[in-house]
C-alpha cells in the first residue's frame, strides 16, 4: 500500500509555526503564501509574539490549536522546538508535517540525531513527515501554497517531487511561463521519512495528476527505488532529471565490465528498464512533462513535419531522422495526392511538407486535419506559423497603422494565426494524435496571437523545433513501452 | 577480489548457458596437440591459471595455430613463460573463432542498484568508445532485447561485411545467462570479452569471473 499523503496535499486546515512579524522570516513567508493563494480551509499561526501577523491572529502555543481542524503542520521553528510541537500537534488531530526547518542531517552529527528522532516520532504518531530542510508543498486543487519561496503556479496536471527546492521553483516558474500547470509540488528536502518514490506512488493514484516530474540527486536505496517506480510507470509517465551524473563512481575494477560501469550508465539502464522518462536538462524535463500532460499518446513513431516555408522544415526533418525513437515517415501516396489538390505544384511533395508559400486562407487548418486523420501518421510537428502575426505586430506598431488598409490586414493576419493554433489543437483532439507547434516566437513574442492561442488551447508552444522533437521522442518511447515489445 | 582462471570461468558461464568456443585444457605440449586434433585446426592456445587475469598483455595468447607443429611449439613457449607467482598453470586450447565484429558482455554488482548486466561494443577500443548499456538483473527476456536495442551502433548488429545480422535471440540468451549467474552471490563480476560474432552467432572466446 502506498503511503497516504492526502493530509499533506489536501489538508482540511493548516497550522504554521515560527510565525513572527518579521516579513523576512520563513514562518511569516509561509503564512503569507498560504493566506494569499486561495486556500479555503482554516489557517492557524503559532508564534512567540502575541497579537496579529498579516491581520491574522497568532496563537502563543501549539497547545492553543483547536482539535481536529488542521491536518497539516508546517514547521518553521528551530530544530530544538520541533519534537514537542509535533507531539502536541498530533493530539490536536494533525496528520501530516512539512518540516521546512533546516539544521537536520544536512547540518552535521547532531542534526543527524535530531532527524532520526523526528522520523521516529512521526512513525510513532503515524504522521506523514515531509522534509526536513525542504521549501514546502504546493497543491493547486486545494489552493495550497505552503512554501517559503515563490511562485504559486497555475493549476494543471503535473505532479512535481524534487530533491532540490530550487528545482521545484524552476518547474513552477516554467509552469507560469507556459501556462502548463501543476497539480501538486513538493520539495522533498532531506526526504527523511517520505521519499521521492512515496510521492510518485501517491501521484499515480491521484486523480488530479497525470504525469510526475522529478529531480533526483542521490538515492539511499537504488534497488528499492527501481522496484517501486517500475510499477508506477505502468500507470503514469514519470519524467526524471538526474543530478550528479558525472561524478566518479567507477571503482578500480578487475573486469572491463566494472571499469565501464559508471554510475551514470547504470542509472541510465535502470531508468530505461523502469520505464522512466529521463530528460537531459531541467527545461527539457519540464517540456517532456508538459507534453505528457497536454498531448495524446501516439500509437506509433511515424512523424510528419508541416512547415510553411524554408529551413525549419529541413532541420526538423533532420532532427526527427536522427532521433532513435522517431521515424520521418514517407508521405503516403493518397495524402500526397490530396495535398497536390490544395497547393500549387512548387510545394515540397515529401516529408517535411513545405508549402513554399502556396497556402491560401484555409490551407493550414485543412492540412492539419487531413494529415492528422491519415492512418499512417502518428504525430505531427507544425512549424512556421506565427509569421503573419509577427508581421502584423510590426505593422500595428508602425506609424502607418491603421490607415492605408493596414487595420484590415493586421486583423486578418491575427485572426489567421489564432485559427492555425486552434486547428492544431482541434486536429489533435479529433484524431487523438500529438500535434506539436514549435516557434521561437513562444519566447521571443509570447504576445503573438498564434502563441497566445496555443497557450489558450491548453498546450505548449515549443520554443524551438528541436525541443519539440525531443519532447515527442519521450512521448513515443513511453507509449511504445506501454504497448510492450511486439 | 580473486579472479578465477579462464578454465574455471568458462565452466561457470557455460553452465549458465553462455555459448563459448569449444575448448579443453592440457597439461603439456603433447596433450595440447591431442586437444587440437580433436577440436580441429586452427586453434588458440593460452596459458591459464588462477593468478593470470590479463593474458594478452603478457603475450600468453597464441592465435591462429594451424598445424600440429605450431600447437606444440606454442604450448612449449607458453609453459616456459609461466612465472613462479602464477602458481598452478595449465594450457587452454580452444577453437579459433573468427568474425569481424566483437562485442563485450558482462556482469557487475553496483553499490546502489545491485547486479547489472552489460552489453557493449568490444575490441581494443571498447573502453574508449564506451558504446555500452546496462540493465538490472534479474532480466526479463524483454529487458535483454531492449538492452541490445540500446547500443548506439545498431548498424553493426545488422548484416555487416558479408556476414549475416547478429542473432538477437542468441545474444539475448547470453545476457539471460549472465542474469542467472548473478543469482550466485559469490560471483562479483563476469567479463565475456570478447564475444565474437561468428556467422551471426555470438561466441565467448574468453571469460573472466571474479569472486568474493
Amino acid at each position: 500500500m502506498p503511503r497516504d499523503l492526502t493530509p499533506l496535499f489536501e489538508p482540511r486546515g493548516v497550522v504554521v509555526t515560527g510565525v513572527s512579524s518579521h516579513p523576512g522570516k520563513f514562518g511569516f513567508v509561509a503564512l503569507h503564501n498560504i493566506l494569499s493563494c486561495g486556500f479555503s480551509g482554516p489557517v492557524f499561526a503559532v508564534g512567540r509574539e502575541e497579537g496579529e501577523v498579516l491581520g491574522h491572529p497568532v496563537l502563543a502555543s501549539i497547545a492553543d490549536l483547536p482539535d481536529c481542524v488542521a491536518d497539516l503542520l508546517v514547521l518553521c521553528t528551530p530544530v530544538g522546538a520541533n519534537e514537542e510541537i509535533v507531539r502536541i500537534a498530533a493530539t490536536r488531530g494533525v496528520r501530516a508535517v512539512f518540516c521546512a526547518a533546516g539544521g537536520y542531517s544536512e547540518a552535521g552529527p547532531e542534526g543527524v540525531e535530531a532527524e532520526a528522532r523526528l522520523v521516529a516520532l512521526a512513525a510513532e504518531l503515524d504522521l506523514v513527515l515531509a522534509g526536513p530542510n525542504g521549501q514546502g508543498v504546493v497543491s493547486t486543487p486545494a489552493g495550497l501554497c505552503a512554501q517559503i519561496v515563490a511562485p504559486y503556479p497555475p493549476r494543471g496536471r503535473i505532479g512535481v517531487a524534487s530533491q532540490s527546492g530550487n528545482f521545484v521553483s524552476a518547474f513552477l516558474n516554467y509552469a507560469g511561463q507556459t501556462g502548463i500547470g501543476i497539480s501538486r509540488a513538493v520539495s522533498a528536502g532531506n526526504a527523511a521519512a517520505t521519499s521521492i518514490a512515496d510521492y510518485l506512488e501517491w501521484y499515480a493514484d491521484d486523480d488530479e495528476t497525470d504525469v510526475a516530474l522529478c529531480y533526483l540527486e542521490g538515492l539511499s536505496d537504488g534497488r528499492a527505488f527501481f522496484e517501486r517506480v517500475r510499477q508506477v510507470t505502468l500507470r503514469m509517465p514519470v519524467v526524471v532529471v538526474k543530478g550528479g551524473t558525472t561524478a566518479g563512481g567507477q571503482r578500480a575494477a578487475a573486469s572491463h565490465t566494472g571499469s565501464l560501469a559508471s554510475d551514470d550508465r547504470i542509472f541510465d539502464g535502470m531508468a530505461r528498464q523502469a520505464g522512466l522518462v529521463r530528460a537531459a536538462t531541467i527545461e527539457s524535463a519540464f517540456e517532456a512533462a508538459a507534453t505528457f500532460a497536454t498531448q495524446p499518446m501516439p500509437s506509433g513513431d511515424r512523424v510528419v513535419v508541416l512547415s510553411t516555408a524554408g529551413g525549419w522544415g529541413v532541420v526538423t526533418a533532420d532532427a526527427v531522422t536522427l532521433h532513435p525513437d522517431l521515424t520521418l515517415t514517407p508521405l503516403p501516396d493518397d495524402l500526397l495526392a490530396d495535398i497536390d489538390r490544395m497547393l500549387p505544384p512548387r510545394w515540397s511533395r515529401n516529408n517535411p511538407v513545405d508549402l513554399a508559400g502556396g497556402e491560401t486562407r484555409d490551407t493550414i487548418p485543412d492540412l492539419l486535419h487531413l494529415t492528422a486523420a491519415h492512418p499512417e501518421v502518428d504525430a505531427i510537428i507544425q512549424l512556421g506559423i506565427g509569421i503573419q502575426g509577427n508581421t502584423a505586430a510590426l505593422t500595428r506598431s508602425g506609424p502607418f497603422h491603421p490607415d492605408h488598409g493596414l487595420e484590415r490586414i493586421v486583423d486578418f493576419h491575427e485572426h489567421q494565426e489564432r485559427r492555425y493554433a486552434e486547428a492544431a489543437a482541434a486536429a489533435s483532439d479529433a484524431h487523438d494524435k500529438p500535434v506539436l507547434v514549435a516557434s521561437e516566437l513562444a519566447v521571443a513574442r509570447p504576445d503573438n496571437p498564434m502563441v497566445a492561442a496555443v497557450r489558450e488551447s491548453g498546450r505548449l508552444c515549443y520554443a524551438s523545433a528541436d525541443r519539440a522533437v525531443t519532447a515527442l521522442g519521450h512521448l513515443v518511447r513511453y507509449a511504445r513501452r506501454l504497448r510492450g515489445r511486439t | 577480489m580473486p579472479t578465477l582462471s579462464e578454465a574455471a570461468s568458462r565452466r561457470i558461464v557455460e553452465d549458465a548457458g553462455v555459448a563459448v568456443s569449444p575448448w579443453a585444457t592440457a597439461a603439456d605440449a603433447g596433450s595440447a596437440k591431442e586437444v587440437a586434433a580433436s577440436l580441429g585446426l586452427p586453434v588458440v592456445a593460452k596459458l591459464c591459471g588462477g593468478a593470470i587475469a590479463h593474458k594478452t598483455e603478457r603475450g600468453l595468447v597464441r592465435l591462429g595455430l594451424s598445424s600440429q607443429d605450431e600447437v606444440g611449439a606454442a604450448a612449449a613457449d607458453l609453459l616456459a613463460a609461466a612465472r613462479p607467482e602464477d602458481g598452478d598453470v595449465e594450457l587452454l586450447v580452444s577453437t579459433m573463432v573468427s568474425g569481424n565484429r566483437e562485442l563485450i558482455a558482462g556482469l557487475v554488482r553496483n553499490e546502489q542498484f545491485g547486479p547489472c548486466v552489460m552489453l557493449g561494443l568490444g575490441g581494443i577500443l571498447a573502453e574508449a568508445v564506451a558504446d555500452v548499456a546496462f540493465r538490472l538483473a534479474p532480466l526479463e527476456r524483454d529487458d535483454a532485447l531492449d538492452l541490445i536495442d540500446d547500443l548506439g551502433a545498431q548498424f553493426l548488429l545488422d548484416e555487416f561485411r558479408g556476414e549475416p545480422a547478429v542473432d538477437r535471440e542468441a545474444l539475448a540468451d547470453t545476457l539471460m545467462a549472465l542474469s542467472r549467474i548473478a543469482e550466485d552471490p559469490e560471483v562479483l563480476s563476469v567479463d565475456l570479452n570478447p564475444l565474437i560474432v561468428d556467422d551471426g552467432q555470438p561466441v565467448a572466446v574468453d571469460a573472466l569471473v571474479e569472486t568474493a
